[in-house]
């Protein structure tokens, strides 16, 4: 496992970059990628269910790593599912409360997160090995990546679709109606996906990864 | 090493054995040859624009490909003609009406991201050209859907938005359509030559059945799927197409009017993205005509053959894994 390195030698900030780069959730690793189109048509949107995310990720991995020990590996999932629902309905109703007029827009979402692939897949790959403090920098910097790939691709989106961005008009018109509709959700994380590959293999050496290289 | 003659080489290879002088790239310029008379007709009726619209789309698609093939470093294969064809199907599939900008997304999205994304020729898994239209209808629905009335005069100045003969028979019936054009005869005449408002190289069957005449005598494309693509579209739009009843509808109306024409014999067809297997070719084209008469009698869209063919492109592989023909004396595999 490339996750259990020895643990005192790897610095946090390593991890962090890790999680969001290396490991983008979206645009390495593939998975998540119901949110990533359905959200994503406006940067607003994004960006709120990308910091209800951040909350929960982080919140997660650090419960999962502290309770490491008691977790019986047999019945681990069901109990990742337990805590991960736990702090969506805590991020659900803390919304409800204090924030009403993003939660009529996006609260469907939120209770959504429960099913998310990329807070599940933190949990088992890298909380449930590691100590809380790891734990808390990869669940931050895995977050934050889907963050900034929320926001990239609503960008994209937003503008090419409406000819706004946060709500502001840009542009006067409405250049390419299909980027709103689930269609244009699927060509922009393609090709950004495609041009972030050719950058790494044009620039990093890298191999490109993504479609059947992400599990 | 020495030069063995090609005669002597003894190459050990899958089958096809045997070679036949066809390139692709000599394919590619036939067919677009075969195009020559529907875009003639198109230039008569549309005037200037017809040439316009296509030369953007030409031009679009060279470019794209080369952009994408020189970004993935590969060969720069913009000479072969495929490109080529893909502008000139795109242009025939617009209307003569469209700004300048919708011929070059449009061509970028057929070829680019359509073709090259998917690993080139021989790769994609949908007809470009067809993708390419779909993505400007859906993003352009105003643009796309605005038709003008043909005016053989030259420049075409007093040309007037109409609607298509099926967007007038899905809007208003038949009736309706008869009290435009006239009688049935001249109905039919004008719908066979062309006198009609379309996209600008789907008007004319007759000029497209020249075309198609040309490629099936070079054997460039067989009668397995046009044949069963337009019987199916023909003999559902008789049974379903009438509002008094069954057995009541305008087959011939449905067979001469939209693109069926141009997506039978030249889109349908596609090597790429159509069944190799003729029975394979015959479902193929029963489904794409069971899903055109469907669009066009049940669904929101007057013409349904574009997403009809898209549809059917997505199942060519299943058609082909499960018909091949099983190999002598090999068992069946289990499961299957």
């Amino acid at each position: 496992m490339e996750h259990q390195l020895p643990e005192e030698k790897v610095s946090y900030l390593k991890i962090l970059k890790t999680a969001i780069f290396k490991e983008n959730v979206i645009f390495r690793l593939v998975i998540s990628l119901c949110p990533s189109i359905a959200v994503t048509n406006s940067v607003r949107n994004g960006f709120l269910l990308g910091i209800a995310v951040v909350f929960v990720q982080v919140m997660v991995n650090v419960t999962v790593a502290a309770l490491r020990r008691f977790i019986h590996p047999r019945i681990r999932i069901p109990i990742f599912m337990l805590i991960i629902s736990g702090w969506v309905t805590i991020v659900d109703m803390i919304m409800a409360a204090y924030a009403r007029a993003a939660y009529k827009e996006i609260g469907l979402y939120i209770q959504i997160i429960v099913a998310f692939a990329s807070i599940l897949a933190r949990a088992e790959m890298f909380a449930s090995k590691n100590k809380v403090l790891p734990s808390f920098f990869d669940g931050l910097g895995s977050s934050l990546g889907f963050l900034g790939a929320l926001v990239t691709i609503s960008f994209f989106r937003e503008l090419l679709g409406k000819g706004t961005l946060l709500g502001h008009t840009i542009v006067n018109a409405k250049p390419l109606l299909i980027m709103v509709m689930p269609t244009g959700g699927f060509l922009v994380v393609g090709l950004l996906m495609g041009f972030f590959n050719w950058i790494d293999m044009r620039f990093y050496g890298g191999k490109g990864a993504g479609g059947a290289g992400g599990h | 090493m020495a030069v063995a003659k090609k005669e002597q080489e003894l190459i050990v290879s899958v089958s096809p054995h045997i070679r036949s002088e066809e390139s692709t790239s000599r394919i590619m310029w036939t067919v677009t040859l075969s195009l020559l008379p529907a875009f003639a007709m198109a230039v008569y009726y549309f005037g200037p624009r017809a040439v316009y619209v296509t030369a953007l789309c030409i031009v679009g698609s060279l470019f794209s490909e080369w952009l994408v093939q020189r970004m993935a470093g590969k060969e720069i294969t913009i000479k072969d003609g495929s490109a080529f064809l893909t502008g000139v199907l795109l242009g025939l599939n617009m209307p003569s009406s469209v700004p300048f900008y919708i011929p070059l997304v449009a061509s970028f999205v057929a070829v680019a991201i359509t073709k090259q994304l998917f690993g080139g020729l021989g790769y994609n898994i949908f007809n470009p050209a067809l993708i390419g239209r779909a993505f400007a209808l859906i993003t352009w629905p105003r643009a796309m859907t605005t038709w003008f009335t043909p005016t053989a005069a030259f420049m075409g100045m007093d040309a007037t938005t109409t609607a298509t003969p099926l967007g007038i028979m899905k809007e208003e019936g038949v009736q309706k359509l008869l009290e435009v054009f006239g009688d049935k005869m001249t109905l039919y005449t004008k719908l066979l030559i062309g006198y009609r408002a379309g996209s600008l190289g789907e008007t004319s069957v007759i000029a497209l059945l020249i075309g198609a005449a040309f490629l099936l005598y070079k054997r460039y494309i067989s009668w397995h799927i046009p044949v069963s693509f337009l019987a199916t579209v023909g003999v559902l739009t008789w049974i379903f197409g009438g509002k008094e009843g069954l057995f009541t509808g305008d087959p011939i109306v449905h067979l001469l009017s939209g693109g069926l024409m141009l997506g039978a014999w030249f889109m349908a067809t596609d090597y790429v993205t159509c069944p190799s297997v003729k029975k394979g070719q015959i479902i193929f084209g029963i489904g794409c005509g069971f899903l055109t008469a469907l669009i066009r009698l049940k669904a929101g869209y007057p013409e349904g053959v574009m997403f009809a063919i898209l549809l059917m492109n997505c199942f060519t592989p299943l058609i082909d894994r499960n018909l091949k023909s099983r190999v002598f004396g090999a068992r069946k595999e289990a499961g299957k």
